[in-house]
């Protein structure tokens, strides 16, 4: 087996265990009340995380690329109006190709 | 299953995954340009269709890009998709309505970043169905779109002067302002602390730990009823977290 099919076929059987690992440990059991806050604070930690890694995470290390004004910018118009979804995804897309051909 | 796809949930959380399936689709193709040469075409195409996780996908395609073996490039894999445990721990109770534990670690397999995210509905509630439905656009355009950049990429010229990957942080914003939890204060110091404990690891950590990592500011929320109970994570939470039964036999 090639080290590509190999890599494929694990991370396949790896990833759907890691996606249902969670139904599998909680299996018939209710989260306990003290930790539902705790649930309620994973996504705003984890998306915050995810916007770091993705605009500022280079291979080991932080980098400042044209990304990071897109995003902001998609912010100020979100911070504006919570629910401008598309024009917010837009102007990302469009202030970071603008900077990048500057 | 018929009548769990017509649930007017799975219809909304359809209509709601299309604008972020189009977002997949390009980050897709850039998939599909980069590993085509590492891995062959037809194997990137069978990798998103059965691994269906963009940040491991790239992160393994990296590693073996880069000359490393299959074993550096599951681990970076793995890793990177390990968020996906403390997501599903806090799913998992709001599928244990469905009472077959196979149809439970289906539903479990819809799980990415957003539609996790999108389907949080606050006191620790998911409505999967809508989940579920935000992320069947999403595979179909990812499978889509990496046959795109494989048959087509070199037409298509580079996804990244087109600022296409500033899309999902965007989209993560939207979620993070907008969502269910966004507006609390504690709220606020998760998102603050987690963005920290990622900027923090960066620089020295494997990619995949700083997300991970981040995860541990949500044990600020610890204890009913929002009270603050806040200070530093100890390890001995780190473990309530991942194995908030540990000791109870099933």
């Amino acid at each position: 087996m090639s080290a590509a099919a190999l890599t494929i076929a694990v991370l396949a059987v790896t990833s759907a265990l890691t996606r249902a690992s969670g139904v599998l440990i909680m299996h018939g059991r209710r989260l306990p009340p003290r930790l539902e806050g705790v649930v309620d604070l994973l996504a705003p930690a984890l998306l915050t995380a995810l916007i770091m890694v993705e605009t500022v995470g280079g291979d080991n290390s932080i980098e400042v690329t044209a990304s990071i004004a897109g995003v902001a910018a998609a912010g100020g118009i979100l911070w504006r109006k919570r629910d401008a979804l598309l024009p917010a995804i837009l102007i990302a897309a469009a202030v970071t190709a603008l900077l990048r051909a500057l | 299953m018929r009548a769990y796809f017509a649930n007017p949930s799975v219809r909304a959380g359809l209509r709601a995954g299309v604008p972020v399936a189009v977002a997949g689709f390009a980050l897709a193709i850039s998939f599909g340009v980069l590993a085509r040469p590492v891995i062959g075409g037809l194997a990137a195409v069978i990798m998103s269709a059965v691994v269906f996780a963009g940040s491991a996908q790239f992160g393994s395609l990296a590693v073996l890009a880069a000359g490393g073996g299959p074993a550096a490039a599951i681990i970076a894999g793995m890793l990177l998709n390990s968020r996906y445990v403390p997501m599903g721990i806090a799913l998992a109770p709001s599928l244990e309505a469905e009472r077959s534990l196979w149809k439970r670690c289906l539903i479990s397999q819809a799980m990415v970043d957003f539609s996790w995210a999108a389907a949080m509905r606050g006191g620790g509630r998911f409505d999967h169905r809508f989940m579920v439905g935000v992320t069947i656009p999403m595979y179909l355009s990812w499978i889509a779109g990496t046959a795109v950049g494989v048959l087509a990429g070199d037409l298509l010229g580079d996804p990244e002067s087109l600022g296409l990957d500033a899309i999902f942080p965007a989209f993560f914003l939207a979620l993070l302002l907008g969502g269910e939890a966004g507006g609390s204060p504690k709220a606020v110091t998760a998102a603050l602390l987690g963005g920290a404990i990622a900027l923090a690891l960066i620089p020295f950590a494997p990619p995949g730990v700083p997300v991970i990592a981040a995860c541990l500011a949500a044990l600020i929320g610890l204890g009913a009823g929002g009270r603050a109970e806040g200070g530093r994570p100890t390890p001995t939470d780190e473990a309530r977290v991942l194995l908030p039964a540990a000791g109870e036999v099933p």
